[in-house]
């Protein structure tokens, strides 16, 4: 099993970045690298079970399935089930805990998987550092307060 | 049930704030309403059931206990038992996460408890704001504090020169050449450090006369050193600008003033053991570690033959040695030696200047004999090395101050099932996580007197030769320090 975590602060209210990113479909919305995004079966984008099918940029297409939703804990939990990269059995959660100095919060992204060792190196770079960071990047982006 | 919860970022890798926070029992260090602060019964402070007790500025006095300490998840917790505060069924946990954007820590904070009825504002402000919020500040400041004293300037990024030895060729102590070398900003996993006082170490001597291939004519010597961390590069986790670190390593090139090396490589230095002390006994010191805790286990009643007992080893494994419980002999050259020697623990001296001791040693230790020898004598010393074993004996052969070791004959020990070795520190200190565990045992024993540092010596960088010629004439005692 191969473990990708990145960690990122965004500097404004954890419900004020959870109210983005919570939209399983939303990911055009915020992450740059996705080019759009539709849930299947017409299915409410926060039920859990739904499957999101989206296209990035580079034009390789993806089907998630969203496996827990919590509103409490600000995290959500998917798995790959279609998607260009050569990896199997990939779990991802997205989370978020507030930073109470600073009225920030702390944003976790990690991944679990299994690939072929001599793809290691490179999937987790991909993914930890093309897909995540990238993600909080533009979060970072969007809700800098200077 | 009141609960608190307070979160921070600290900007200093996870790492580096888990080695405080760990310790049960630093918070007089950092947090500024500790005033006092003791382990009960003595015990290590990462030991899972310990109790604390503080002593607030106010006066209060509070006794906790640890429940749950794990490194991997950096996570521990632990609870009131009595306070004078009434804080009842008090459980708190404290969680470390990498902030892997930017090398940070998330610091979360977070307890429950029950108060008497009227009061719940007023002590969840009270631990909150008192407690967690000046924790967070209070661990700011501590982290900052070596920074502004690390005085990087405008070097940022930029490559620093500084004076350094070199042996221009292989000799005596004229062959020492004042050079310039050039400090690289420090790459990933890499740290730059201003020394503030070098070791010199009999290695040093062999290496500069070509006995040992550890350095070629035109390299800077030296393998130790201490001093501040000016800067650090990308995916350093252990130590940040302003940390006071030692380290012992290959290859040489600790003779200079500035100087960039692996991060994984240096140890911090503890608040009370000062840049010079913790030169003087880092690689001897972590040399007596070893000898005494892991290549022979000294138990109560062995007896311990240390050579050159007034010397920079000799000095801290001698006193090691007893602490132990061994009975420790010690030899020296000289009257005067013999003093420091006993000074530092032995309960024996033979002095002798021609490698005359079995007689002696078997006469102190009732025809025993020594379970364990430290020798740095080499060549003259085997003769009455080998008299001097006890049965099961381990005869440990660390250096060769008067000679390379001749080959040993095969049956050379069986007289008295003897063991033979021939450690070097570096191989020990290779691997960062046992360097870790012997420098901490090392600056404990500093700490609690176990080893007491001498320093024989300062010389300035340029009067590097003038050192080696102390040393190489026997006269020494203690460490001798270059100051750069
Ligand atoms: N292998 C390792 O890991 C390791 C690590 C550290 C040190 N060492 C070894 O441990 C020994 C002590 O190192 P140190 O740096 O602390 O030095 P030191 O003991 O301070 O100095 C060497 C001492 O050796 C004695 N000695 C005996 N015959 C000598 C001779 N012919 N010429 C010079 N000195 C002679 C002297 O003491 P007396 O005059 O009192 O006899 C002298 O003071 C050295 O052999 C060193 O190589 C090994």
């Amino acid at each position: 099993m191969i473990r990708v975590y990145t960690s990122s602060v965004i500097d404004a209210p954890a419900d004020t970045v959870w109210s983005v990113i919570r939209d399983f479909n939303a990911l055009p919305a915020w992450h740059p690298l996705i080019a759009d995004s539709r849930i299947e079966n017409a299915q409410p984008s926060d039920k859990v079970g739904c499957v999101r099918a989206f296209r990035m940029r580079d034009g390789g297409q993806l089907r998630e399935q969203l496996l827990s939703l919590s509103d409490y804990d600000y995290q959500c939990t998917y798995s790959i089930l279609a998607s260009p990269m050569p990896l199997e059995h990939y779990v991802a959660t997205l989370k978020l805990t507030p930073v109470t100095d600073g009225n920030r919060c702390f944003a976790e992204w990690s991944a679990e998987f299994d690939c072929e060792p001599a793809r290691e190196r490179e999937l987790s770079q991909t993914i930890g550092q093309g897909v995540f960071q990238a993600g909080f990047d533009a979060l970072k982006l969007r809700f800098g307060r200077r | 049930m009141q609960r608190v919860t307070r979160s921070a970022i600290i900007d200093a890798p996870i790492d580096r704030v888990w080695a405080i926070l760990r310790d049960f029992n630093s918070h007089t260090a950092w947090h500024p309403v500790v005033a006092e602060s003791g382990i009960e019964g003595d015990e290590p402070s990462d030991r899972v059931g310990c109790v604390r007790n503080f002593t607030l500025r106010d006066g209060a006095r509070i006794r906790e206990q640890l429940i749950a300490l794990s490194d991997r998840d950096h996570r521990m917790t632990y609870c009131i038992l009595d306070a004078d505060v009434p804080l009842e069924r008090y459980v708190a946990t404290v969680q470390l996460k990498p902030v892997t954007d930017g090398n940070r820590t998330f610091w979360h904070w977070q307890s429950t408890f029950r108060t008497p009825r009227g009061r719940e504002r007023e002590l969840s402000e009270m631990v909150g704001v008192g407690v967690y919020e000046g924790g967070f500040a209070g661990l700011r400041q501590y982290l900052a504090r070596g920074r502004a004293g690390a005085g990087l300037g405008d070097a940022r990024g930029a490559p620093i020169e500084s004076d350094a030895i070199a042996f221009e060729r292989t000799g005596g102590p004229e062959v020492l050449r004042p050079v310039r070398v050039v400090a690289n900003a420090p790459g990933p996993g890499e740290v730059r450090i201003r020394h503030a006082a070098i070791g010199i170490n009999y290695v040093d001597v062999y290496i500069r006369r070509g006995w040992m291939p550890l350095a070629a004519p035109g390299d800077v010597l030296g393998v130790e050193a201490s001093g501040v961390v000016l800067d650090v590069g990308p995916d350093v986790t252990n130590v940040i600008p302003g940390d006071r670190v030692a380290y012992a390593l290959l290859p040489c090139g600790s003779y200079c003033g500035v100087r960039t090396v692996p991060a994984a490589q240096v140890a911090r230095i503890p608040d009370g053991i000062d840049n010079e002390t913790a030169a003087a006994v880092f690689l001897k010191g972590l040399t007596a570690e070893y000898l005494l805790h892991r290549i022979h286990r000294v138990v109560p009643g062995e007896v311990v033959l240390v050579h050159a007992a007034a010397g920079g080893l000799g000095t801290l494994a001698a006193g090691w040695a007893r602490s132990l419980g061994a009975t420790v002999i010690g030899t020296v050259s000289t009257d005067e030696k013999a003093r420091t020697a006993r000074d530092h623990g032995c309960h024996h001296v033979v002095v002798t200047r021609e490698y005359n001791f079995a007689d002696a040693v078997l006469r102190a230790s009732g025809g025993r004999g020594a379970d364990l020898i430290v020798d740095g004598l080499g060549e003259r010393g085997v003769r009455d090395n080998l008299a001097s074993l006890a049965l099961f004996g381990h005869w440990v052969s660390v250096g060769q101050a008067s000679g390379a070791l001749p080959p040993l004959a095969s049956d050379a020990l069986v007289h008295r099932s003897a063991t033979f070795s021939q450690p070097v520190i570096f191989h020990y200190t290779a691997d960062p996580a046992r360097l870790a565990e012997m420098a901490g045992r090392l600056w404990q024993a500093v700490q609690s007197g176990v080893v007491r540092p001498e320093i024989g010596g300062r010389f300035e960088l340029g009067s590097a030769a003038e050192a080696h010629r102390l040393l190489e004439s026997r006269a020494s005692r203690g460490a001798l320090l270059l100051v750069p």
